[in-house]
Order: C-alpha cells, then structure tokens, then sequence
C-alpha cells in the first residue's frame, strides 16, 4: 500500500505516489485541460472519484475503480424541476464544491456539497443523486448568499466517525448547519461566530455567517476546527458554541487542517486579510498549534520566503491518517508536502496549475 | 431532413456524430437526439432544460432566441449547429 496525493487543479488531475521516504513522483494524471474543484479517494472501497468543471459544457462526476487508470462518468446531482413563468430563474448545478464518504456503516453513499447550494445524497457510488429536501427547504436558506463564487455553496462535510447520522455542514455564506437523523432534519449553530461584514444587527446572524473550511477531529469528534472569514473558531461541544482563535501571523485564510487523533494539534494557512488575499510579508507560512489555539508556532522551513503570493483555498491542505503527513496546494501551482507534522516543507512543483483541492489517498 | 452538428470540443468528453432529427421546436429536435445519445444532455442543457450559458446553438445560420423553452423553429431545410461561446467557460 502505497500513499498517495490527489490534486485537482485549473487544468487536470495529478497523482503524486510516495516511492519512499520523502520521494514522491507524479504516476497518473488524467482530464488535462479542464478544472478539477474535488476529488475524493474513498477508503472505505478504494474507488476514486472526481468532479469536473467543464465550463461550457457543466459540472461532471468521474469514477474510476483501477486508481486513476481509467474513468467512467457518472451522474451529477441536479436540482428539481421547475415548471412556467420561474423556469428562467430556477436553480441549476454549478459546481461540485465537496464530496464526503457517507460513513463506514453506509459503504457506497455519498455526499455531496454544491453551488448553488444543494446538499445531494447517493447512495449507488454516483449512479444516481438526490437532493436533500430538509436542508434545501429551510426558510432560511433565503439569507444566503455568495462567498468565493457568485451562488451559495457547501464547501464541508463532515460526517461524524462514530455515528454517520451526525453531519455538519460549512456552507459560504450560509453558516453551520448540523444533522443528527442522516439529513432529516438541520439546525443552523454558529453561536460564538460573528461577520464584520454585515451590518451591525445582522453581525451574528446564523445564516449569513461565512466559515470559509470546517474540519473535525476523528478521534475526538466532538471538536472541530473553522477557519471563518472573520477569523479561526473552534468547538468542543459538537459545534453548539465556538470559540474565537487568535492564529498567528494572521486570522484570516482558507483552509485548516486537524490532527487525527490530537485536537488540539490543528494547521492553518494564514493570508493578510480579507482585503488583502496574500500571505504576511509575502512568505508562505503554516501555522501550528499544539495547545487548542493558546498559542501558535509560524512553520517556514522548506517553503518560500521572498515574494511569495500563493494562496491556499479551503480544500488546498489534507493531512493523512496517522497525523504527520501534511499536503498544501496553492493557486500559483505550488505543491508542498511535510512528513514531519509542518516542521519542514518539501516542494514537489512550483508550475501546476493553480490548485483547487489536494487530498491523500492511497493505492 | 435538418443535421444536428456539434462542437468536435465536445469529442474530448464523449461521442456525438452529426444525426439526421425530424424538423419542429429546437426542443424536440435536440430531445430526439439526447433519446438516441442520453449522455449528450447534461451537456448542451441543465436540468430545467435551458441552454447551458455558454453553449450557442444556431439554426439556419442564426443564433436561436429562446434559450428558455427552446420554442424556437427548426425547418426542414435548417441545419443545427451546437458550439460553444467564445466567452465564459
């Protein structure tokens, strides 16, 4: 069994395999050309999916069984049918933003996030897709709109390791959304968040709040991690309060990654500010904690530090399995990877294609 | 009897030969070739069945209209052409 590293980017798919220590070489690469916003190798069966972004031609969903040799396509989620004067209007697929394993105990099921909005469901390996009519029916759902895209989006999903009837959504802009019935039934939970780019009287409003990228802990699943657009929050209570981080060198960032086994060992990518989407001092850093957020360590060995502006988004970092491999993707086409838990940094391109999503799998 | 032609663009996905479809509404005429080709749908229109944004279908040389409904005529001597926009995508 060997590790491997999924990366989706503007122009195709790469598949970097770990040979041995510190050595990882590209061994597939498939749908050159064209953007690819999520990948997701599933474990649970050892099928590869990947969701394409044709541009012209729409969000597509591949599937391969032989790891990345050869791709079948499959359904893509769509929203519902509707019928005279609002079928102008009526919502369409845009984009496959994030695709989950559905749990251990449901081997073959699906989630997927997408823009405009819609949860969907499979529970055929991506024959067939549906939607989630709980979630898209919540009134609520009116208040949000768009954060990286023009159309609401759900960019997590994270589904509880222990009971796959627990998922919790991130949604941009759209707030934290939590099911404990397998999706019958949502409650919005952003108590502790807030959103300076509201109006003060909507600062705390469930619904428009924008975590940007929210992970949780495997073995303590209780705790979860949300780099937000106002900030870095964290839960220990299953998402029914957050706490605000202070992250250093910077709060503000995309993506965020978790320790397996430890949560209170969690990365972060830090950029400048909402306004000013580069890294501090333009070096590109990650930031550790090891004590829940108390304090930080600014990680640089290995990466660049001299006018550097890459940018990692909300899928760009993964951390695998056993805690120490750690894989980072930015949108100037750098791809790092960190055996050592981010201590140091080892670059394994400098001129991919601007990076969506990278992910570790295996073969 | 109208050709539908498409974008040689779209071979890079999936197969899609020129075909021989009966004339009327550009709605019919493209459901009859996603009939014989189903995978070819999701690729020209979404699922409320609009033109995707950045597909241009002509008919006779024009630019078709209604890119809602497709109501838009398909004579017997008109030709189909389904290419893609040069913006966006």
């Amino acid at each position: 069994m060997r590790k491997r590293i999924h990366v989706g980017t503007r122009k195709g798919l790469f598949t970097f395999e770990r040979e041995s220590e510190g050595k990882w070489t590209i061994v597939e690469t498939a749908f050159i050309g064209d953007p690819v916003p999520m990948v997701l190798p599933d474990r649970r069966d050892d099928v590869l999916y990947a969701a394409l972004d044709l541009g012209h031609f729409g969000a597509k969903l591949r599937r391969s069984r032989d790891f990345g040799k050869s791709w079948q396509e499959v359904a893509i989620p769509e929203y519902p049918k509707v019928e005279g004067d609002d079928a102008e209007k009526a919502p369409a697929l845009k984009l496959i933003w994030c695709l989950e394993a559905a749990g251990n105990d449901v081997p073959g099921s699906l989630w997927a996030g997408t823009a405009p909005g819609g949860l969907f469901r499979s529970d055929d390996r991506g024959e067939s897709w549906q939607l989630n009519a709980s979630l898209w029916d919540q009134p609520d759902r009116a208040k949000w709109f768009g954060g990286g895209y023009d159309v609401p989006g759900i960019h997590s999903i994270c589904v509880d390791p222990e009971d796959s009837r627990r998922v919790v959504l991130g949604v941009s802009c759209g707030g934290v959304w939590i099911t404990e019935d397998a999706g019958s039934s949502w409650r919005s939970s952003t108590t502790g968040m807030y959103a300076e780019y509201m109006p003060p009287e909507r600062r705390e409003d469930p619904a428009i709040q924008d975590p940007h990228r929210i992970v949780q802990c495997r073995s303590a699943k209780d705790t979860f991690w949300v780099q937000h657009h106002n900030g870095v929050f964290r839960s220990e209570n299953g998402g029914a309060s957050w706490q605000e981080i202070h992250a250093q060198p910077s709060s503000f960032g995309f993506a965020a990654a978790i320790h397996p086994s430890d949560p209170d060992t969690a990365w972060l990518v830090p950029l400048v500010k909402d306004e000013h989407r580069v890294p501090v001092a333009a070096a590109v850093v990650v930031a550790r904690t090891r004590d829940g957020g108390r304090s930080f360590e600014v990680l640089r060995q290995g990466l660049p530090q001299e006018h550097a502006y890459d940018v990692v988004f909300r899928h760009g970092l993964d951390i695998d399995g056993t805690g120490d491999l750690l894989a980072m993707g930015s949108t100037t086409g750098s791809l790092w990877v960190s055996e050592d838990q981010g201590d140091s940094w080892q670059t394994l391109s400098t001129h991919l294609p601007p990076i969506y999503v990278v992910r570790f799998g295996q073969s | 009897m109208p050709t539908v032609a498409f974008t040689p663009n779209l071979r890079r996905h999936l197969e899609c030969p020129d075909v021989e479809a009966p004339p009327g509404t550009l709605a019919a005429v493209l459901e009859n070739v996603f009939r014989e080709n189903p995978k070819l749908r999701s690729y020209i229109v979404d699922e409320q069945g609009r033109l995707r944004q950045h597909v241009a279908v002509f008919v006779g040389g024009e630019l078709v209209h209604d890119r809602v409904r497709l109501t838009d005529e398909v004579g017997a001597d008109q030709d189909v052409f389904v290419m893609q926009a040069l913006s966006g995508g």
